[in-house]
């Protein structure tokens, strides 16, 4: 596998004075920070905070939504994401969980396998190989392995959110972005997945979004806290609950006495 | 506190006697049955009308019917002097081989345009480009059929060197062309009715627009797509007026598209007015009728049976 991270400081991610608007509206201004390679950013915030819209940035997401613009630089092992030619290359690099589950209405199996046939894995064996591993992953093995033929979208909800998070995988993706993934998955599986992230971490950076600080503090090692599309704070993740920030606004969001 | 306004709408409640039906209650009661009737009519109407053409032909298929000649013979000869035959095999190939060509045509004519329409324009383009749809799906078909009399015809004889220009060739691409606005229209409903979060999740993934498109968007409509088509494939086989324009009405096994041929429906349509009621001749051309019905009947049971093969997947 990849050797162990070259140096903790890599930049793998740098962003810098990022500006979203949808039509006149702003969602995000004057966000600039950086993502290390190999580590889990937490990124935390009450609704309407930019958080997701931040996330469909760094993917260029904003070609396929007229209304959406986005302003500033977005730095991929350092190339700016706006300049890039074959965005499509990008894009299969990065690996995005959405929070409102989309299992693709193909075959559980096709979905898992769709991003290595995009890529141009034709081998049956290698795909199974692929497939199996990434819905273990995913911690949906067990649940389906008896219906891979089954349609991806008549699963369960919280089965349908770790479909997306094994297809999310299946691309072999140097930047994980997970929005949200547990809204619709029990507390058991999401420990075991998290603990699969901090597995991953090994292999990949990860871009957390989540509404549950408690996950941010379980698996992230930086935090960054969103506020009114700002970043309001980045710290390490520990710091964040120990109290050592610097805007008691974040202090307050933490504790959860917002508003 | 708002006590006050909660404690109200507990006396409303409260008050609330379960086993009175109110004005509500009689609405939704009135609209059940008219909705229930009003499905129910188009199923007596079908039955009605399935039975009065199966009356008319009863006659022919009790008496002169012979099952082997009518659906064997090639040999459509209802008014001879010496022998009547009443033979749809001329008629069947007829119909098919207009049909099929026409398939031929308006597949990827419809298909094509329904992807583009959904799939590569947008706003004001898209809109425009639907209505003209829509509008070429409103020309008549004796137009369409005038069409191929007298621009298809010359056409045909001079590209190709036939002596006549109405065969199958003329009423395949006519019939096609007529199909392929409905088509068009039908296909790219299907593609519109696939949810954007299929496209975003697949082009997140780093799939190109052919590729979201080719892997996700059509397999996802294909039961619209697939009654799309076979909706054209009923229209071929309905079609009168500008197949009988068109096809050059003589009987006809077609060998090569440049063959005259004649339609079942073309068939009805010429010698209905002229034969006397309840001879022979009419019972067969309603027993032509009933025959038609089935197939329209059979193809459609199988469109709903493979949309439903496909749904249990
Ligand atoms: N597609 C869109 N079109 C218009 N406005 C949008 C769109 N998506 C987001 N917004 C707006 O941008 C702002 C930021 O939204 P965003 O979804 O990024 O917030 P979020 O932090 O992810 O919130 P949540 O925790 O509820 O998911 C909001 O005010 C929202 O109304
Ligand atoms: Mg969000």
């Amino acid at each position: 596998m990849v050797a162990a991270p070259q140096s903790p400081a890599t930049a793998k991610l740098e962003v810098r004075d990022l500006a979203i608007n949808y039509g006149t509206k702003q969602a995000v201004s004057d966000i600039s920070l950086t993502i290390r390679e190999n580590e889990i950013f937490g990124i935390i915030g009450p609704a309407n905070a930019g958080k997701t819209s931040f996330l469909k940035a760094i993917n260029r997401m904003e070609d396929f939504d007229t209304n959406m613009s986005v302003a500033g630089q977005i730095l991929f092992d350092g190339v700016d994401t706006r300049q890039v030619r074959n965005v499509y290359g990008l894009r299969r690099r990065i690996g995005v969980v959405f929070p409102l589950p989309v299992g693709l209405p193909m075959t559980v199996y096709d979905n898992v396998a769709l991003a290595p046939r995009l890529a141009g894995v034709r081998n049956k064996a290698e795909l199974n190989v692929i497939v199996e591993r990434c819905l273990h992953r995913a911690a949906l093995w067990d649940e389906v392995k008896d219906r891979l033929n089954a349609l991806g979208s008549l699963l369960s909800g919280g089965q349908q959110q770790r479909l997306t998070i094994a297809r999310a995988l299946s691309q072999e993706p140097d930047l994980l972005m997970l929005d949200e993934f547990s809204i619709a998955i029990d507390p058991v599986t999401t420990m075991r997945i998290e603990d699969v992230l901090k597995e991953l971490r090994q292999e990949m950076t990860i871009i957390l979004v989540t509404n549950l600080v408690q996950q941010a503090r379980r698996i992230a090692d930086r935090t960054a806290f969103f506020l009114e599309g700002s970043c309001v704070e980045i710290a390490p993740t520990e710091d964040l609950f120990t109290g050592e920030v610097s805007d008691q606004r974040t202090r307050d969001y933490v504790e959860g006495r917002f508003g | 506190m708002p006590a006050n306004p909660a404690r109200q709408t507990t006396e409303v409640l409260s008050n609330t006697d379960f086993d009175h039906r109110d004005l509500d209650w009689y609405i939704d009661r009135g609209v059940q049955i008219l909705v229930f009737l009003g499905g129910i009519s188009a199923i007596v109407f079908i039955l009605g009308i399935f039975i009065f053409i199966t009356k008319e032909g009863l006659g022919f298929i009790l008496e002169d019917f012979s099952f082997r000649e009518f659906l064997f013979s090639p040999t459509w000869r209802p008014t001879s002097e010496l022998k009547e035959t009443y033979g749809i095999l001329a008629l069947v190939a007829g119909t098919a081989s207009v049909t099929g060509l026409a398939m031929l045509v308006a597949i990827p004519f419809s298909l094509g345009t329904a992807i583009f329409i959904a799939e590569f324009v947008d706003g004001k383009t898209r809109e425009y480009l639907k209505v003209t749809v829509e509008l070429l799906a409103a020309i008549p078909s004796v137009v369409w059929g005038f069409i191929g009399l007298s621009i298809m015809n010359p056409l045909i004889i001079d590209v190709f060197d036939v002596p006549v220009g109405l065969n199958v060739l003329n009423a395949g691409i006519i019939l096609g062309l007529m199909a392929a606005p409905i088509m068009t229209s039908i296909a790219e409903d299907a593609l519109k009715a696939v949810p954007d979060r299929y496209r975003e999740a697949a082009e997140a993934m780093g799939a190109t627009h052919w590729q979201v498109i080719y892997k996700v968007v059509l397999p996802a409509a294909k039961n619209g797509l697939l009654g799309a088509v076979l909706l054209g494939v009923g229209r071929g086989f309905g079609e009168t007026m500008a197949v009988l324009m068109a096809t050059g009405h003589s009987i006809n096994i077609p060998t090569s598209v440049f063959d005259s041929v004649r339609a079942l429906t073309a068939t009805i349509a010429a010698e209905l007015g002229e034969t006397a009621v309840g001879s022979p001749h009419y019972q067969a051309l309603f027993t032509i009728g009933v025959f038609l019905f089935v197939i329209t009947f059979c193809i459609n049971l199988t469109a709903d049976l493979i949309v439903r093969g496909i749904r249990k997947e």
